[in-house]
């Protein structure tokens, strides 16, 4: 096994789900309904223990203990893409995101249920549910809100076309995708934006948006290789403020 | 009208004179009920309400709200509106007369608590 490869990819997974899960987790106490509040906040909360689990592979790897690595990392060294680091804005880009971002998350974990490398499938099949949650969360926002009033249609619009090329960085290739291949661990970032096209071109239609066009297709990458927005780092300093406090402690 | 980065606020479109908009159509959704299944093959029961615009977002909170906890395998929602229930004022309905108690379902207590014995002791 390529140890060197598993950790790439286990570490940008990671920092996906727990610089999402924190970015969603902003919304508690300020969701458009109490509902709707409990509900994005509950996913949020699921995203962090994803992360954990990932978090908790890396360190039977030989990293860190999983809080330190989360919170003591400063933002160049986060392998999150930049699309989850974006501020929240208003909740029809945090829908969006939603959307794009758990298609993906769902796609890859479920490519990786058939992983040869063990501990990552068991995860995948664990959390095979959570993940089939939220994507029935994000289709059902998507749908109502994209064939609700005029107002909101034309946010939706907006979101999509703002979202897009950051959501194409999800799909930045590794330096070991073939390795990760040949040996059956993952198929890859290019097979799984393939699905990915695949699984929300149905619901976007759905709630009559559109794709914005493949000549203005940009892919804004360089978060799996530690370049980042300015974001970032305010939101590590956040996430990790009271942690950096006493890293000793025992909670 | 006074924009405020908190939504409780912002929803409640307040003027500059602080007077506040009335209410339009959709600015509170509709309430459903929700049933809960714990097993399969056992009884719906029901837990509570949810506001929703439509059934599929109130199959979502239903699950947030009364399902993220404890264990439900089924949920169903209806529309509160859909319900059809008796009136307080016809209370007097349900009321029976001393006499009429052996008709009174009681009894069957006994039968569950005799079950229950058997079960227990199950082999004496």
């Amino acid at each position: 096994m390529n140890v060197t490869a598993i950790k790439e990819l286990l570490y940008k997974m990671a920092d996906d789900l727990l610089i999402i899960g924190h970015r969603n987790s902003e919304w508690t106490g300020l969701g458009p309904i109490l509902e709707e509040d409990i509900a994005f906040s509950s996913m949020a909360q699921d995203k962090i223990g994803q992360a954990g689990a990932l978090f908790e592979i890396l360190h039977e790897l030989g990293e860190g203990e999983p809080d330190t690595v989360a919170f003591m990392r400063d933002a160049n060294k986060m392998h999150c893409s930049q699309f989850v680091e974006l501020p929240n804005g208003e909740y029809d880009f945090s829908i969006l995101r939603h959307f794009l971002f758990d298609h993906a998350d769902q796609l890859r974990f479920e490519m990786l249920a058939n992983s040869s490398f063990e501990p990552l499938a068991q995860v995948a099949k664990k959390i095979k549910g959570e993940l089939k949650y939220h994507v029935f969360h994000a289709n059902t926002w998507l749908v109502k809100l994209g064939n609700g009033s005029e107002e909101s249609k034309a946010r939706m619009q907006t979101a999509l076309n703002e979202s897009w090329n950051y959501a194409l960085g999800m799909f930045e290739a590794g330096d070991f995708e073939k390795e990760l291949q040949s040996e059956n661990i993952f198929e890859g970032e290019e097979a799984l934006k393939t699905r990915w096209m695949a699984n929300i071109t149905p619901f976007i239609e759905k709630a009559n948006l559109k794709i914005p066009d493949t000549k203005s297709w940009e892919p804004i990458l360089g978060g799996r290789k530690g370049y980042h927005t300015e974001y970032l780092q305010q939101l590590v300093e956040e996430m990790g403020e009271v942690f950096r406090l006493d890293p000793t402690a025992q909670w | 009208m006074i924009n405020s980065l908190d939504p409780r606020i912002a929803r409640e479109k307040i003027n500059e004179d602080n007077t506040i908009a009335p209410l339009t159509e959709m600015d509170n959704w509709e309430t459903y009920e929700v049933f809960h299944q714990k097993k399969r093959g056992e009884q719906h029961e029901h837990v509570g309400i949810v506001h929703a615009p439509n059934n599929e977002m109130a199959l979502l909170f239903g699950k947030e709200q009364y399902g993220r906890r404890g264990i439900s395998v089924n949920i169903w929602v209806v529309k509160t509106s859909n319900v059809f229930a008796s009136d307080y004022d016809d209370a007097d309905i349900f009321e029976t007369v001393p006499d009429k108690q052996y008709r009174e379902a009681g009894g069957y207590k006994v039968m569950e608590m005799i079950n229950k014995y058997k079960k227990e002791n199950k082999g004496l």
